[in-house]
């Protein structure tokens, strides 16, 4: 692969990845909600794939098998069953409305630029110049964890949350060591599995998706 | 002998999945939690003796750090474990549990045990990540094992929060190996902790600060540090009583014991000021958060919890201090708050069972109605409220002397004046729950002596460690020097 072909392909996934993470704040229909999240997790094991190639290098290609496997394939696929399974399917009343969440979205990602300035001064790089790309998606995750009610959508904010910083790990250090990384995509498909059970048993318990129906705790 | 500690806890967790919930069974968890113990104690003794020993390449190591805190984990398991034999039977008769739901109890508490183990022996720090986000996993149903609403609010906070906090603490794991790759003196790049503690005077400052900001975030959300605590009060007050002793006794520990290893890193990398500074910070608005909860409280399991943020900002407190003296104390804290705590839940699920509330206001004269019962729960307060001759008198001493001899005096005052008013708070709650008349006839109801033997055994413990640590003394100076206390 060239050099100027590699940048290109590595800027074009990563930006995709920062796309998705806006179209997730803008669509109130969960099922379109869940499409982005797959193409973003296919986006991410593409980065992983992209470098693999660049660098003649087997391991970060079986990482990105897995990660397209659990990303982009697995997880969506449980998330559209907890949404197939009948109930309401819109994210009707988030804290923030949209166009507020987009400008809000939009100056994250600004500000994640500017907080990771010290971390690209390290080694300035094709790879290291995406870091803020995944820093912006981690912080429209943790956006999108504090402002929207529904369960479907707080396991999205999370899995954004985890999806930015799988993107950090891909461009800067090449991905962690494999048992660590196949260590991780075991613990996050199976936190999503039991987010889904116990969205399950919420939808029979309230008869929704909305969190704001269970507030019995507090102090 | 690493592999076989991590190995007693999944074989018990074959054998309950195979074999269900059965007497017998059910006694292989208390067993299966002395073994680890007398296996910690072994490789204590081997480690003290020898130097540190490692496992499996280079993922696993065990040093009088790792030691330690194996035998912490073993000791809460034993309690936790004991109890939990006649607990989950009660449970079974009286319908609130099934064969099934009973038989995943068994296997998800011997998982929880396992990952927390691996959590505080694996050298690769990448697998210590691994194993703190398995306990949230393992503990997820273990929290709604009731299946009522408020249980499943509290799981799912759990999981969302707990999932969260973790995955800062992955980013700063991330630009942690990040800054090891670009590292002088190091060839490629590396997680684990012996290569980065001899190579962290190299590492890139700026991307260590960012680093060290996320993981006492990360962990801290774990460990039950404000300001991402808020999941802590209500998973501990739902979960089964056992749980909520394993949980509040020995998994906000290993969280920050996950947070000890990297603060050896971060001093010696940028000087110790700057973790201290975060864990100050932390540690205080901990406390803070946990004494004006602990004022109004009405439910004695929150109580509890709330009391378990306040002994980890006081832990916090100490690891910021640093130094020998400190780290000892802290580290007899962690043991001392582990048995002190689990003895009290367990007494708490006891009340719970008994009285069929968690309202402070309804429970009355326990002193008198239930002696047994209400005396341990009375003692384990007493013990975590720092009375003597409990240890955890010893180690808030310690920590305190610790912090005016080391001109953080400001910090310590603070901090005792708000632990001054979580004392005042729960001395108040339970001083009505024990001795206050009770509604109506006053019936004495005897506790079963196999029930309430865990929790004498516990007390009896927790004295006899604040009589004396002898037998523990070159442990911990041993363990507070690896967690940075020269």
């Amino acid at each position: 692969m060239s050099g100027s072909l590699y940048v290109q392909l590595l800027d074009l996934t990563a930006g995709l990845v920062l796309v998705c993470a806006f179209v997730v704040l803008w669509r109130r229909d969960l099922a379109a909600i869940i499409r982005a999240l797959a193409v973003q997790g296919a986006a991410v094991a593409g980065v992983a794939a992209v470098s693999g190639a660049h660098h003649r290098d087997a391991e970060p290609l079986v990482v990105a098998a897995v990660v397209f496997g659990l990303k982009a394939v697995a997880v969506p696929a449980v998330l559209r069953r907890t949404v197939g399974r009948g109930g309401d399917t819109r994210e009707v009343t988030p804290l923030v409305n949209i166009p507020a969440s987009l400008v809000a979205a939009a100056a994250l990602t600004l500000v994640s630029y500017a907080a990771t300035t010290p971390v690209v001064a390290v080694a300035p790089s094709p790879e290291t110049r995406t870091i803020p790309i995944g820093v912006a998606v981690v912080l429209i995750g943790l956006f999108t964890l504090a402002t929207r009610r529904k369960a479907i959508t707080q396991i999205v904010g999370f899995l954004l949350v985890d999806n930015g910083i799988a993107l950090i790990a891909f461009v800067a250090t090449a991905g962690v060591p494999l048992v660590v990384e196949l260590g991780a995509s075991l613990d996050l498909l199976l936190a999503v599995l039991i987010l889904q059970v116990l969205t399950v048993r919420m939808r029979t318990k309230t008869g929704g998706l909305d969190l704001d129906a269970l507030q019995e705790l507090r102090d | 002998m690493i592999i076989a500690v991590l190995a007693i806890p999944i074989a018990a967790a074959v054998l309950a999945g195979l074999l269900g919930w059965r007497r017998p069974v059910a006694w292989t968890a208390p067993l299966a939690a002395a073994g680890v113990t007398g296996l910690g104690i072994g490789i204590a003794v081997h480690v003290l003796d020898h130097g540190p020993v490692s496992a499996l390449g280079s993922l696993l190591r065990a040093d009088a750090l790792s030691a330690f805190m194996v035998i912490v984990i073993g000791v809460v398991a034993t309690i936790a474990g004991w109890y939990g034999v006649g607990y989950i039977d009660h449970e079974v008769r009286a319908g609130h549990a099934t064969a099934a739901s009973a038989r995943l109890y068994a296997v998800l508490v011997e998982l929880f045990v396992a990952a927390m183990l691996a959590a505080v022996l694996a050298n690769n720090l990448g697998v210590m990540w691994v194993a703190v986000e398995a306990t949230t996993i393992a503990t997820a149903f273990l929290v709604g094992h009731q299946r009522t609403r408020a249980s499943l609010e509290a799981s799912w906070k759990y999981v969302i929060i707990g999932s969260v906090g973790v995955a800062l603490a992955f980013l700063g794991t991330v630009l942690i190996y990040f800054a090891t790759r670009h590292a002088p003196g190091l060839t490629g790049a590396s997680l684990d902790w012996t290569v980065l503690v001899a190579h962290a005077p190299h590492l890139n400052h700026g991307v260590v600060r960012l680093a060290a900001g996320l993981l006492v975030l990360g962990f801290g959300t774990k460990a039950g540090l404000a300001p991402m605590h808020t999941w802590l009060p209500d998973a501990h007050s739902q979960a089964p009583a056992p749980v909520s002793a394993l949980m509040s006794g020995v998994l906000l520990s290993v969280a920050f014991y996950a947070l000890l290893r990297y603060k050896v890193i971060v001093d010696a990398a940028l000087g110790p000021r700057y973790m201290r500074g975060l864990l100050i910070v932390g540690a205080l608005l901990t406390l803070a958060v946990a004494a004006s909860l602990l004022l109004a409280q009405r439910d004695y399991k929150r109580m509890l919890a709330y009391s378990s943020m306040e002994h980890m900002g006081l832990i916090a407190l100490g690891a910021a201090i640093g130094g020998p003296l400190a780290m000892a104390a802290v580290l007899l804290h962690v043991l001392g708050h582990g048995i002190a705590k689990s003895v009290v839940f367990l007494g708490s699920g006891e009340l719970l069972a008994a009285e069929g509330t968690t309202e402070i206001a309804r429970v009355r004269g326990l002193l008198t109605r239930r002696p047994l019962v209400g005396g341990a729960f009375g003692l384990g307060v007493l013990a975590l409220l720092g009375f003597p001759p409990f240890s955890l008198f010893a180690s808030e001493l310690g920590i305190a002397r610790a912090g005016y001899a080391s001109g953080l005096g400001w910090a310590v005052t603070a901090a005792l004046l708000m632990v001054l008013v979580a004392f005042a708070a729960m001395f108040g709650h339970c001083q009505r729950m024990l001795l206050g008349a009770p509604e109506g006839q006053a019936i004495i109801h005897p506790t079963a002596a196999s029930t309430a033997a865990p929790l004498v055994a516990g007390l009896v413990l927790a004295a006899a460690l604040g009589v004396t640590v002898w037998p523990l003394e070159r442990l911990l100076h041993a363990a507070a020097t690896v967690a940075g206390g020269r």
